[in-house]
């Protein structure tokens, strides 16, 4: 009882100093934002890292999900013979919510793993630390561009998400399944979505990018235990981000909801 | 007055990881010009005291005094300032990957801003440190093109290249061939007797020590040789850790004497 009361209050402890060593690593990776020197060709490198690596992946997901709910919602919308609004269920869903999470779910996978596996095996070949010694700050040179690039790319890689998922529910909505126009699909999507939508389709991104980079950057600083500890890094780094992403979506859902 | 003499000092420094130990208790000092072994096994401290003595890990309890001034509770800044008078070789060499031999080398000279290198030097000022490991034809390459000897050259030339007063060495010969191992030693002690430096050595192995103590640089003959100094040891003293406590300090002759069977042990297995 005692022996596992003490487990319980290390265990506490440990997620006290993981939680404190988060919030200094970002508090240091905003501030840098403000403070000199700027490293732009890390920002640059970084964004085409993030964002063109990324576009592949994003934009295959995005266009087989674009589809698929277009062949997943046939029956039903046949059913109550309104065909015609295929357009706007996948406008809505794509913009609202599937787009960002996906788009954020890829990149989480792809990107955060890349963040962590890479600084991870700069720590422990103590390259981070050979950095300090030779008067950079690691947070500055490494983590800010990861995350001013995360931040820039996110957004724009779930618009071309929206764009190409929406062109592939247009695919099996009009060329494949017939089950409305060409001009109907494109008019009832534009039509139905308000500025509310995109600023949440927009936003969602934005944050998703915070919660990618961040924790990315910080299992690579906190990596520790040689080769082994670099791939537990990039595990947890995918698995917090992945999870992350999920609850905030909610909470960023529910505002929006509690807006209209 | 002492105080301002000493390179480094440490003074009761204590250093924790959650609930272990790292450094207990720590006192430590080098002199200018002195060169300090620091021998211990596997886990005794002896890179954290080297990490400690840089500013890279803050010690919970005791002081550091670094060139005469208190750096305990300074600031990142006032550490850069001090890091630019002090050369620190990492275990592994600590190269960036992702740059070439030459960005490596300039590193310090174009990011540690108290070393005020004009942009015009930076580049024969990499070259002369490459040079000087006898690495001149590298500057193009990346560490991934170069054999772990190699790389710990490059690893000297980046410590040196700041021409700093007091030069750190963590396990420079480690996981390294006894040829390769003896060409980085000469490298250290052509160093420490070219630009009297002061010089502090972390290690396993006693015959680095030993040779340290007992060789210097002959420049005429580019090559190691046996000292003049009828006291057999160039200023160098010993150190050894055991378990983040420092168990023995001083000469050579002292610890190849001594009856405690791990500081002793370090010299017999040598000599066996």
């Amino acid at each position: 009882m005692v022996a596992s009361g003490k487990a319980l209050g290390d265990w506490l402890k440990s997620q006290i100093f993981a939680l404190q060593n988060f919030v200094v690593l970002s508090g240091r990776a905003y501030l840098n934002l403000f403070r000199s020197p700027h490293y732009a060709d890390d920002v640059a490198l970084q964004m085409d890292t993030i964002g063109v690596g990324s576009l592949p992946i994003v934009l295959l997901t995005s266009l087989s999900i674009g589809a698929t709910i277009t062949l997943q919602m046939s029956r039903a919308l046949n059913q109550y013979g309104a065909s015609g609004q295929v357009g706007q269920i996948v406008a809505i869903s794509l913009v609202r919510e599937l787009g960002p999470v996906l788009t954020a779910v890829a990149v989480a996978g792809r990107n955060a793993s890349g963040m962590a596996s890479e600084l991870g095996s700069m720590k422990v070949t103590e390259q981070i630390d050979a950095m300090r010694a030779l008067g950079t700050d690691p947070a500055q040179k490494l983590v800010t561009p990861r995350l001013v690039a995360t931040s820039v790319t996110m957004p724009l890689l779930t618009i071309l998400a929206d764009a190409i998922g929406l062109v592939g529910g247009y695919l099996m909505a009009v060329e494949m399944l017939q089950l409305t126009t060409s001009s109907q699909y494109w008019n009832s999507a534009y039509q139905v979505l308000e500025y509310n939508d995109i600023l949440q389709g927009l936003l969602k991104p934005l944050i998703f990018a915070q919660i990618i980079a961040l924790l990315g950057c910080y299992y690579g600083m906190h990596t520790s235990g040689g080769t082994q500890g670099v791939g537990r890094a990039t595990t947890q780094s995918v698995v917090a981000a992945i999870v992350w992403v999920f609850i905030i979506n909610v909470f960023i859902g529910k505002f929006f909801v509690n807006l209209n | 007055m002492a105080a301002a003499a000493e390179v480094l000092k440490l003074e009761n420094v204590t250093v924790r990881f959650d609930e272990k130990t790292a450094l207990d208790r720590v006192n430590f000092a080098l002199d200018p010009g002195e060169t300090c072994v620091i021998l211990g096994a596997a886990g005794s401290g002896k890179t954290i005291l080297l990490k400690t003595a840089l500013g890279l890990i803050r010690p919970d309890e005791g002081r550091v005094i670094l060139f005469g001034k208190d750096m305990t509770n300074a600031e990142e800044s006032e550490w850069m300032d001090a890091r630019a008078r002090m050369g620190i070789l990492f275990q592994e060499g600590g190269l960036f990957d992702s740059l070439t031999i030459e960005e490596n080398v300039a590193y310090p000279l174009v990011n540690i801003d108290a070393v005020e290198c004009p942009e015009e030097e930076v580049l024969p000022r990499v070259s002369e440190a490459l040079e000087f490991v006898e690495l001149g034809h590298t500057l193009e390459k990346i560490p991934s093109e170069l054999s772990g000897g190699m790389r710990r050259r490059v690893g000297i030339a980046r410590a040196v290249v700041t021409r700093p007063n007091l030069v750190l060495y963590d396990s420079p010969t480690a996981g390294l061939d006894p040829i390769t191992a003896t060409t980085i030693m000469a490298l250290i002690a052509k160093e420490r007797d070219t630009r009297r430096t002061t010089t502090a050595l972390v290690t396993q192995r006693y015959q680095d020590g030993h040779l340290l103590a007992n060789y210097q640089w002959d420049a005429a003959n580019e090559r190691l040789a046996p000292s003049n100094n009828s006291a057999g040891a160039l200023n160098t003293r010993f150190v050894v850790l055991n378990e983040g406590r420092v168990v023995f300090e001083g000469p050579q002759a002292e610890l190849e004497s001594s009856n405690d069977e791990y500081i002793s042990n370090f010299a017999r297995r040598w000599k066996d």
